[in-house]
Formats: C-alpha cells, sequence, structure tokens
C-alpha cells in the first residue's frame, strides 16, 4: 500500500471516529465505569472472605486462650469441675473420620473409576451422577437419620446401638458425592492421547487405568479426597444420633464416641463456666485441623506427575 | 522403492500382503465415514496413507489395530485381514491385535512417568521376560533418540522436546516388537529436523516392520513410502453429507508421476486439497 492511500484512509477515520490523544484519560466514561466495576467486584470479594476471617479471629479469641497440652491430652471435667481437656473429643474424631475414609475412599474412588473410565455414559452413568448429585444435596441430619434407622436402632453391630462405627457410616455417606465427583472430574481430565498411547501398545483396559490414568489424575483425586474428609470431620448433625458422646476415652469402634463437633454441641449448652469455654477451646481447635486439611489439599494439588 | 509398477491398481505385485482390508466401512453412530475400501497392504514396506481432511484416511488406520473400538458408536462392516484371521471376527481379543499392531499417535504422548519407564512399561505388560536394560537401550537406539536420552534415562519423559518425544512414542511401540507400526500423522507437530530424524528412521525400521502411516505431507509421502493409498471424499448417494473412498491405492511412483485417477492427479499436483 502506498503513502497516499494510508494517509487517505487516516483523513476518513478522523472523519467518522472521535480521535482521542493516546495518554490515559481517567475522565472518561468507559475509565469511570471500568473504576466503578473493579471496585465492585473487589468490594465483593473482600466480603467473600470477611466471614472466614472473622470465625478464625473470634475462635482464636474466645478458644486460643484455653490452648495448652492439657487441653489436648485430658478427659473433659465431670460438670461443676474445674480443668480438663478435649483429648478424647480429638481422638474419637480422628477415629470417626478414619472409619468413614476407610469406607468412603475405596467406594468412592471406585464408582468414580467407573463413571469415567468404563460407564460410556449411558443411562445407567447419568442416573448415577444425578444420584450423586442429588446425595451431595441431602441435608447432614438425614445421612444422621438414615444410619440411625439402618444401624443404631436395629442394633446389627453385636446388639451395640450407638457406635462410632455408625457414626463413621454416617460421615461415609456425606462424603461419598464428593469423593465419587473429583475422581470423575479428575479422571475426565487426563488427556485422551495417555489412554490410547497405553492401549495402542496393547495394555489392558485395567492396567490402563491403573498404571496410567489413575496416576496422572492422583492430585486431583487425592485433593478432593482430603477436601471431603475435612468436610466430614466438622459435621455434626450426623453424629448426633450415631456416634452420639461420650465423657470417656475412646472404647473400641462398636460403643459411643466423643467427637469435638458433638462435644462443642454438648458443651456449648451447659450451664457451667469450664465447659463453655472447652467448647470454645474445642472449636478453634476444630477449626485449626479443618484449615490444616484444607491447606494440606493445596499442598498436594501443587505436586503434578512426574 | 518398488520399480515395477503395478498392473492392478489395489494388488502391489512381488510382496505378500501383510494386511488385506476387503470392503470396508466405518460408521460413527449410524453415518458412514468411510466405505468400500479394499486394499493389501504389503508386508516389511511402508505404506502412505494420503487425502484431503475428512477423508477418513486416520478412520481407517485405526481400524487396522482396532483403536476405533474406543470411540463410542464406531463400527466397521468388511473384513480387516491379518495373519490369516479377520481383526473383528467375535472371538479376537483387541488387546493381543495391538500387541502385533502397535501405533504411533499425531500428538506425542509420553507416560507422565520416566524415559526408561515409559519403554519397560509397555513390555513389562507384555510379559517380556529378558533384560529390561537391553531392551531400552535397543528400542532407543532403533528409534535414533538414545544418544538425546542414555544419560538421562531416570528423567521425566515431559523433560524431552516434542520431536525427542514423538521418538520416545516410535521407541515405545517397538518395545514390544509389533509386527505393524501404524503412524498417524506423526510429524505433524514437530519441525523439520525432527520430521527428517523421524523419515530416516523409519528406513531403518522398515527393514523388520512394516509401517503404515498418515501423513498431509505429500513431500514426505515420497520421501518414505514404497505404496501411496489416496482418499478422497466424495457427496453421498443421498445428497447428505460426504463419504470418504479409497481413490486409488499403489506403488508411490505411480500415484505422484502417472495416476490413473484424474482426482489423485488434481490432488497431487495441487489443485486441490
Amino acid at each position: 500500500m502506498s503513502y497516499g492511500s494510508s494517509t487517505a484512509t487516516t483523513d476518513l477515520a478522523n472523519e467518522v471516529f472521535a480521535r482521542n490523544s493516546l495518554r490515559f484519560q481517567a475522565s472518561l466514561p468507559r475509565n469511570r465505569w471500568n473504576a466503578l466495576y473493579t471496585t465492585l467486584a473487589a468490594t465483593f470479594s473482600a466480603v467473600v472472605v470477611l466471614p472466614l476471617f472473622l470465625v478464625l479471629v473470634y475462635v482464636l479469641f474466645k478458644g486460643g486462650s484455653l490452648l495448652s497440652f492439657q487441653l489436648l491430652t485430658q478427659l473433659p471435667p465431670a460438670p461443676g469441675l474445674d480443668g480438663g481437656g478435649i483429648g478424647n473429643a480429638i481422638l474419637g474424631t480422628i477415629v470417626v473420620t478414619l472409619i468413614a475414609s476407610l469406607i468412603a475412599i475405596p467406594v468412592g474412588v471406585g464408582g468414580g473409576i467407573y463413571l469415567a473410565e468404563y460407564s460410556q455414559s449411558g443411562p445407567f452413568a447419568q442416573f448415577v451422577r444425578f444420584g450423586t448429585n442429588v446425595l451431595s444435596g441431602v441435608p447432614s441430619i438425614i445421612c444422621g437419620v438414615f444410619v440411625y434407622g439402618l444401624i443404631v436402632s436395629t442394633r446389627v453391630f453385636f446388639d451395640q446401638s450407638y457406635s462410632a462405627a455408625a457414626g463413621g457410616i454416617a460421615l461415609a455417606v456425606l462424603m461419598l458425592p464428593t469423593v465419587i465427583k473429583t475422581t470423575d472430574e479428575a479422571l475426565k481430565l487426563v488427556p485422551n492421547e495417555l489412554r490410547w498411547g497405553a492401549i495402542g501398545i496393547g495394555a489392558s483396559k485395567f492396567v490402563t487405568v491403573l498404571k496410567v490414568t489413575l496416576p496422572s489424575a492422583f492430585t486431583p483425586i487425592a485433593t478432593g479426597v482430603v477436601l471431603g474428609i475435612a468436610r466430614a470431620a466438622g459435621e455434626t448433625a450426623p453424629l448426633i444420633f450415631t456416634a452420639l458422646f461420650s465423657p470417656f476415652w475412646p472404647d473400641g469402634v462398636f460403643n459411643p464416641i466423643a467427637t469435638m463437633s458433638v462435644l462443642i454441641f454438648n458443651f456449648a449448652i451447659m450451664p457451667y463456666e469450664a465447659q463453655i469455654s472447652l467448647a470454645w477451646a474445642a472449636s478453634f481447635v476444630l477449626v485449626v485441623m479443618i484449615l490444616g486439611a484444607n491447606l494440606f489439599a493445596r499442598w498436594l494439588g501443587r505436586f503434578t506427575q512426574a | 522403492m518398488t520399480n515395477s509398477a503395478p498392473t492392478m491398481a489395489h494388488t502391489p505385485q512381488g510382496t505378500l500382503p501383510c494386511l488385506e482390508l476387503e470392503n470396508v466401512s466405518i460408521s460413527y453412530g449410524g453415518s458412514v465415514a468411510v466405505s468400500g475400501v479394499y486394499m493389501q497392504i504389503p508386508r516389511g514396506q511402508i505404506t502412505a496413507f494420503i487425502g484431503p481432511s475428512g477423508c477418513g484416511k486416520s478412520t481407517v488406520l485405526r481400524a487396522l489395530n482396532r483403536m476405533n473400538d474406543l470411540i463410542e458408536g464406531c463400527s466397521l462392516r468388511g473384513r480387516v485381514i491379518f495373519d490369516g484371521q479377520d481383526l473383528y471376527a467375535r472371538d479376537v481379543d483387541p488387546v493381543e491385535v495391538r500387541r502385533r499392531i502397535g501405533m504411533v499417535f499425531q500428538k506425542p504422548n509420553p507416560f507422565p512417568k520416566s524415559i526408561y519407564e515409559n519403554i519397560a512399561f509397555g513390555a513389562r505388560i507384555n510379559g517380556y521376560r529378558g533384560d529390561m536394560d537391553e531392551l531400552v537401550e535397543r528400542s532407543l537406539r532403533k528409534a535414533a533418540i538414545w544418544d538425546e536420552t542414555k544419560d538421562k534415562l531416570k528423567e521425566s519423559g515431559y523433560a524431552l522436546s516434542g520431536g525427542q518425544q514423538q521418538r520416545l512414542c516410535i521407541a515405545r511401540a517397538i518395545a514390544i516388537e509389533p509386527e505393524v507400526i501404524l503412524m498417524d500423522e506423526p510429524c505433524s507437530a514437530l519441525d523439520p529436523i525432527s520430521t527428517l530424524k523421524i523419515e530416516e528412521m523409519m528406513h531403518e525400521l522398515k527393514k523388520s516392520y512394516t509401517i503404515v502411516i498418515v501423513t498431509h505431507n505429500m513431500q514426505q509421502a515420497v520421501r518414505v513410502s514404497d505404496m501411496t493409498g489416496f482418499f478422497n471424499v466424495t457427496p453421498k448417494a443421498d445428497g447428505d453429507g460426504k463419504v470418504g473412498c479409497l481413490e486409488e491405492f499403489a506403488a508411490t511412483e505411480t500415484i505422484f508421476n502417472a495416476p490413473s485417477q484424474q482426482a489423485t492427479q488434481d490432488y497431487v499436483s495441487g489443485r486441490f486439497g
């Protein structure tokens, strides 16, 4: 293109468009709207994280002062007495969550593998996916009532009613949808080329899934599992009718067991100062544990295979 | 290259067929993608598939080791005969088929494992009982990538460049000692130097393997192949969509210098596609 014609184009452009200076002008309407919407978005983002900070600060303020070695290792005091700790509840939460994980991780990961690798999205798979979504929306107290009716009131475990095992099963029901969904999604993210590569050199479907696809998706699956555990560990409602509570150290998985969330629920409404402050301390420990689990999940997420 | 031009377009002379396609039609979920393919792929030679996009050459290639099984709704009519056996017979195990007929894909797809493990994986799942170190070295040497990788066998396959990754994938395919290696546009994601290396390697490989390659690059077909199949798209009889077909299959020289079909002449001379 010659100089002459390009100048002609510029002249034409100047006629039909208003040409501004190249310098930034804050007073232009588009720049003002831009600033407004940026501020708005930033404000809402701040509002989103505000509850987290307020909860942390408040719980730390109320319960942090009680934090001591004794708190983590001793039994709660009898009503009316001072001192003591929440050692049994910490151990109980770990036991119940462990039982829940032992059930939910194999079942959930297996279900996710079926959905992503074997089902070919037929009607049955669609039904399972839909069911998983519904299950993740079921209120946690319903899970508790369900396990109460299924296990506690029928006394299926050695004629025991309330037990740690029942609590673990209730939490497993809660964890299951998270684990299935994250496994399903994580496996779907594995590029198909990788599967073809394995199958193209004569690997069977099973070997492909076990040795190539699953290892590639390990990080997101592990992250999802940890988040599922963190969610289950903080639940109260499903444990109230299943694991119940115990003021003593855990006595096997077929007996009632103390958990932190139920301890908070029980102690916070007691008319004794010592119990109420223990409830605050337990809140703090629980929040820190769940925060820790989330941070652990983030840290896991940074690992990428090979 | 074969000097004798075949008398019939679909039956090369002087070589035993390795794979035979008899009236093969492949459809995806009811709509036919390729129809009526007859072909005899000679043993120990390189056969190239060329043709415009959507003509079904990759589809036919994937049909040769039943990779199409992985695509939902894909079905094949006709017969694909390998080693005297119809690969699509009811009692054929596709896993066994793929152990004899390996595949290299368009995009390099090394496993997220070390270079050594990338090679050893296939051998191990195929029940290899020999010396693994030796197999890894031999495979990498055959794929002309040993010199570049011998000092970093424990490093991830992802640490290699695109061209090296593709040669690693070829080494991985060779490691299980298949009889046939299928390559689906193996160089389309690579630079000219890497492409050249892979082409040189293919000339070495054809001494021990039958190779079938899909390529968009006609010069590549001329450089590497002995036989060339030209696929074309034609409107369907009912005027609804298009269907691929094998327009012409002959010695590469014939296809590029004296094709019998006008469409082939037009395609190889760059008048369309």
